[in-house]
């Protein structure tokens, strides 16, 4: 097991420096040009005091010797420094990464948890009328723009019902600490994280329910049955278990996306996380802040895989003992 | 000492199960309105009554009925299956639980499949008495234990300890009758419990079920629709057709002297282990295979290493031209990869493939096409080797045209080598799934022939029908080949298959050729002992003597 871990640490590094030079190649091939920007941000045009910019950031160097401080940075996991910010990249993301981090994990844990139930009900109900609603009620979220989607819910709870925040992370100027903290980000969190989680629910209703579907049909359920045992736990320990395989890979495929995939909601709600960081980074020719981000979505992507692949080896014992 | 043997005589009157005018319905829209229409048996305590029938005869059915699983759509219209006193057909599902598994026990067809994956063996049995609320969690895995041990797995703690996949088709078998014999059910019923099964290992769990059976005195319903498995351990036999029991009465009489027609015709169908004679004539080589290995590698990647499996290690052989060469051997023999290196759907690692005098294993692109043309392959899976989607003319007519050869012809071609195979013109319009098995079957051969090939390698091509079909395509074939002028390779696990077509039969194990000979050479005076324990493994070879 540790050796296995080992080893797929070691790949995923190699892998997330491959990416790191794809997508310093691939920004430094767009259009634009920091300087230039930071120039006419401050108001100059005096290509000395545009050269001078290109040489304290480097610019002015060939591409591979940009590159190769780049990646030699990266590898001692500097993410250099935000020249717009002023101030390290590592330090920008490290404080937006909390927030992005809860309401992900919030949205990843309400899609699982009620897509799986929902497509268990919907499979056990196949047929009737609750199967043909719940498939209904996830595609129509999962139908619906969720930009759409997270302002009709301000809309109603925040603006008609008064019920909960309709922006931000905290109250601003509460100054609040301790319980009483985490309950207002607690409040705050409600829409945008129930927004996000039914939105992407609809994936683990359909897988869930086809998947139990298919496992119902099974030889070792029949045997299950012919044994005497009672429906209800043929369908936990049997059905439920071998169904939730293929959720488990498309979860891990998920959740090593919704760090990047917050940017709308993040948007909308205000949210200061990565999403947000990065819509900014972009705006403003970021290259360092950007390529962090990038480096750092990335690293999350490999991280849940592995999380994904450790799971898969704990509930499926042919791939635990087989390899 | 008189009184006692009275009492069991009478014990042996008395059924313990009675099927009496069983109806089973069908749902609306199935090929007829009945799945099993008016049956009656009875199962006697001690004795097997086997229910032998074609696929579709109702024979599972009737077993499914028995244990209330009846699938969606299908249900007992009339008629009483009565267990002791009770009408099972009339009793509330919550007491159907207590019937299942505890008085009758059941084992399936497919051990691969018929267990959870992801459970230990020992947690599947212990299940059994957790379903009953009978013991404690520690006497539950001391009993599994027990079981395992009585149904002679080699290292009983470790099967238990094991997960379904560690074990081979055999033993899972084994541990399926295990968990069906936990709570001693007075009946069992064995839905072809040995059919996907190798023929050495078939041998062993008859003979596992018979003492079994003997010991407990169990009523066994075993349901096969191989004469040879009946004739191995039947006591009554009922032969069942299109959900009908058309024969019924003991074993000895069913099976020497059958009086239903239909019955006539399955023993009839039965492929005899007597070769042909005429075998050995001198033929002009088409295909040389010369010490052909192939291995495949499992696994492997940036760190791990390579799992290396041989599945054909240095084979050579001469196939003459008409010739119809056997292939047999048990699962895993290697005989299924060596059939597809032949027509090159795998890339051998060594040896050569010579089609007369040209090396098929080294052509590549477009002389390779070339040669495969001559080389063709009828499939084991009628029903996934035909894409649905696809109409059976275009299906058989796609090859040629990959060729070069005008659409409009190939599919007329097409229509006439589906009149040659049996099917009629028409059939090429249609599509797969409006076809039987064995017409599939019938198709397949049609595509193969569409090529004009001069050598056809059929892997397990009737391995899914039944045996009055697999007659029909056996005799298809054999016609074909005279006409045509044919080679074939034919790869089967069926040993009296093989010696009813073959002219020559080869033997593999682990890979390798064990021995090669003249059909007669193979069945009559084997030499190697492995080639011996196959054949004395086929079930009813001394009723098979007897009807010689």
């Amino acid at each position: 097991m540790l050796s296995f871990i080992a080893q797929r640490l070691v790949k995923a590094v190699i892998i997330l420096l491959a990416i790191t030079v794809m997508n310093f190649l691939l920004i430094h091939s767009a259009p634009g040009d920091p300087a230039l920007v930071m120039a006419g941000e401050a108001g100059e045009a005096d290509p000395t005091f545009i050269a001078d910019l290109r040489e304290r950031f480097g610019l002015d160097q060939p591409l591979y010797v940009q590159l190769w401080r780049y990646v030699s940075n990266v590898a001692q996991l500097n993410l250099g420094y935000s020249y717009r910010q002023e101030e390290p990249v590592l330090t920008l993301i490290a404080e937006r990464l909390p927030a992005t981090l809860i309401l992900s994990l919030s949205a990843f844990v309400i899609s699982l948890g009620l897509g799986v139930l929902a497509g268990v009900v919907a499979a056990a109900r196949q047929g009737r009328w609750s199967d043909s609603l719940i498939s209904a009620v996830a595609l129509l979220f999962y139908a619906t723009p969720l930009f759409w989607l997270a302002l009709m819910a301000v809309l109603l709870f925040s603006v008609k019902l008064g019920w909960l925040p309709a922006f931000g992370y905290l109250t601003v100027g509460s100054d609040l600490t301790g319980l009483a903290r985490a309950f207002d980000i607690f409040k705050h969190l409600i829409l945008p994280a129930t927004t996000l989680g039914l939105f992407v629910m609809a994936v683990y209703v359909r897988m869930t329910r086809a998947s139990m579907l298919e496992v119902s049909r099974l030889d070792f359920v029949k045997t299950a049955r012919a044994k005497g045992l009672r429906p209800g736990l043929i369908l936990r320990r049997h059905v439920l278990r071998n169904a939730l395989l293929p959720v488990v890979t498309l979860a891990g495929l998920q959740a090593g996306q919704l760090v990047g995939g917050a940017v709308l909601i993040e948007t909308v709600f205000a949210w200061p996380g990565i999403g947000r960081l990065m819509f900014e980074a972009l705006q403003a020719r970021d290259y360092n802040l950007l390529l962090g981000v990038f480096v750092m979505s990335a690293a999350m992507v490999l991280l849940f895989n592995l999380i994904t692949d450790l799971l898969y080896r704990v509930v499926d014992p042919r791939i635990r003992l087989t390899s | 000492m008189q009184q006692s043997q009275t009492t069991a005589a009478e014990m042996a009157a008395t059924p313990v199960l009675s099927i009496s005018d069983l109806r089973i319905t069908l749902p609306e829209g199935a090929d007829r309105p009945y799945a099993v229409d008016r049956v009656s048996f009875d199962l006697f305590p001690g004795r097997i009554l086997c229910v032998v029938g074609e696929s579709g005869s109702g024979k599972s059915m009737s077993a499914n009925a028995m244990m209330g699983l009846l699938p969606e759509g299908v249900r007992a219209a009339s008629g009483r299956i009565t267990l002791g006193e009770t009408d099972l057909l009339k009793l509330p599902e919550e007491a159907m639980y207590q019937v299942r598994g505890r008085r009758i026990g059941m084992i399936f067809q497919e051990p691969m499949s018929a267990l959870n994956p992801l459970m230990r063996v020992s947690a599947q049995i212990e299940e059994v008495f957790e379903a009953h609320g009978l013991l404690g969690p520690a006497a539950r895995r001391a009993r599994a234990l027990e079981l395992l041990t009585e149904v002679g797995l080699p290292d009983p703690e470790r099967a238990a300890r094991s997960y379904p996949f560690q074990l081979s088709g055999g033993q899972r078998q084994r541990v399926v009758i295990a968990m069906a014999l936990a709570l001693e059910p007075e009946v069992l019923i064995a839905d072809e419990p040995t059919t996907a099964l190798d023929v050495t290992t078939q041998a062993q769990i008859l003979e596992l079920i018979q003492t079994l059976q003997r010991d407990r005195d169990m009523a066994v319903m075993f349901i096969t629709h191989d004469f040879g498995v009946v004739a191995e351990i039947a006591d009554h036999v009922a032969v069942m057709q299109l959900g009908r029991v058309v024969e019924e009465g003991d074993a000895e009489s069913v099976l020497t002297r059958p009086q239903h027609p239909y019955t006539q015709k399955l023993i009839a169908a039965i492929p005899t282990l007597s070769a042909r004679g005429d075998t050995a004539q001198a033929r002009a080589p088409l295909m040389t295979v010369e010490a052909l290995c192939k291995t495949y590698t499992l696994g492997g990647g940036l760190f791990r290493k390579v799992k290396r499996v041989e599945a054909v290690k240095d084979i050579s052989v001469t196939i003459g031209r008409g010739e119809t060469l056997g292939i047999v051997g048990e699962s895993g023999s290697g005989k299924s990869s060596l059939g597809r290196c032949l027509v090159r759907l795998q890339d051998p690692e060594s040896g050569r493939i010579l089609l007369e005098g040209e090396d098929m294993a080294a052509l590549e692109g477009k002389a390779l096409r070339a040669a495969r043309r001559r080389v063709q392959m009828i499939f084991q899976d009628p029903y996934a080797s035909l894409n649905p989607r696809i109409r059976v003319g275009r299906a058989i007519a796609d090859g040629p045209i990959a060729y070069g050869t005008d659409p409009r012809q190939a599919l007329e071609r097409a229509a006439e080598l589906l009149e040659i195979v049996g099917l009629g013109a028409g059939a090429a319009n249609r599509f797969p799934h409006e076809f039987s098995g064995g017409q599939r079957q019938r198709i397949g051969i049609a595509r193969a022939l569409a090529l004009e090939p001069e050598l056809i390698v059929a892997d397990e091509a009737v391995s899914a029908l039944d045996v009055s079909i697999q007659a029909q395509v056996l005799d298809l074939l054999a016609e074909l080949k005279q006409s045509l002028g044919l080679t074939l390779v034919f790869i089967t696990h069926d040993l009296r298959v093989a010696a009813q077509i073959c002219d020559r039969v080869m033997v593999m194990q682990k890979g390798r050729c064990v021995e090669i000979g003249t059909g007669a050479e193979i069945f009559e005076t084997p030499k190697d002992p492995y080639t011996r324990s196959l054949i004395e493994a086929i079930p009813g070879r001394a009723y098979e003597a007897g009807r010689a």
